[in-house]
């Protein structure tokens, strides 16, 4: 599993918003069994990214996220991804954060029985500049 | 004969201390079933233990009728990716959707949103007026595991009452008439 990625922050009032463009390469096959065995209906797969701020100890958003059903190719290679989802912070703690950590990650969904989290084995760690970026966007 | 003939039959066969016992053994069927819900609750500290899944937002993963198998337990924090179940201050219906986003203080405190998968947006329109963060105090449990269709059965019982009362008639004629 590898990411780069390139990121910035604007603001926005109270919190900080962050940008994040990533690329992803995995390949979910490579596991003893293979992950998707014959109980397997899909795989729920997220990248977060988690950090801590001032006002909070343990912060985590998922940016990006993809269902993966059995059948599909298990190989994803992913580049210039924007986050799906605002990376609003609760407060100003993007600014300067030297460590987000980014993972990915996902929730095997049997056909029935056990719902686990993975992690996955990769992640990055990626620091957001000191200054806000008021010209660029997405 | 026919055969509803000799099921009168046994009826009235039975004098009333037969009646009594059979009634006895209904009350602890029932007392049985109870104690085992509440060792569930125990055991996995949620208030609900098992739940139906009664909307499509969370397809392809769970669909209407699914039965879902919470926990509760304080130790396990809340992690975005997990799925939980919670309801939503003032309203009846719990509603299972994954966990989007957390910001938690260095006491425990946390406040997280939630999305379904099968939705747009996430589920801030959805919580109260002013709410803008779930926190641990909504939470019903998260789901460990599953089993598809089986809750089908609450559902249907739940939109048609007369098959709820038509189950619970045939239920109850059963216990009462079953000779062991």
């Amino acid at each position: 599993l590898r990411k780069n990625v390139e990121d910035f922050t604007g603001p926005r009032g109270r919190s900080d918003l962050g940008f994040v463009t990533f690329d992803v390469t995995a390949d979910i096959l490579k596991r003893r069994h293979g992950i998707f065995d014959w109980n397997v209906k899909q795989l729920f797969l997220y990248l977060s990214a988690e950090y801590s701020t001032k006002n909070n100890a343990l912060n985590q958003v998922v940016l990006w996220d993809k269902i993966m059903l059995r059948g599909d190719n298990p190989r994803l290679f992913l580049k210039d991804m924007k986050s799906k989802y605002f990376f609003f912070d609760d407060g100003n703690g993007l600014k300067g954060n030297r460590n987000i950590t980014l993972t990915l990650s996902w929730n095997v969904v049997p056909n029935a029985g056990i719902l686990p989290l993975v992690t996955g084995s990769g992640h990055v760690s990626v620091p957001f500049p000191d200054i806000y970026e008021t010209t660029k966007s997405y | 004969a026919m055969l509803s003939l000799d099921f009168l039959d046994d009826v009235r066969r039975m004098n009333k201390r037969q009646l009594y016992y059979q009634v006895l053994n209904f009350g602890m069927v029932v007392s049985s079933a109870l104690m085992i819900w509440k060792g569930l609750m125990v055991v996995t500290g949620s208030e609900s233990p098992i739940v139906v899944v009664l909307s499509g937002s969370m397809e392809p993963a769970f669909h209407r009728g699914d039965l879902l198998f919470l926990t509760n337990r304080i130790e396990d924090p809340i992690r975005v990716g997990e799925i939980v179940v919670f309801r939503i201050e003032g309203r009846e219906i719990p509603i299972v959707h994954r966990v989007l986003k957390i910001h938690e203080k260095e006491n425990g405190d946390i406040r997280f949103l939630t999305k379904g998968d099968n939705n747009a947006v996430d589920d801030r329109g959805l919580y109260k007026r002013g709410q803008h963060w779930l926190e641990k105090k909504d939470v019903v449990g998260r789901a460990r595991g599953f089993v598809p269709y089986i809750g089908i059965v609450t559902i249907l019982m739940n939109d048609y009452p007369k098959f709820k009362y038509a189950v619970l008639f045939l239920l109850g004629l059963f216990v009462l008439v079953h000779r062991e």
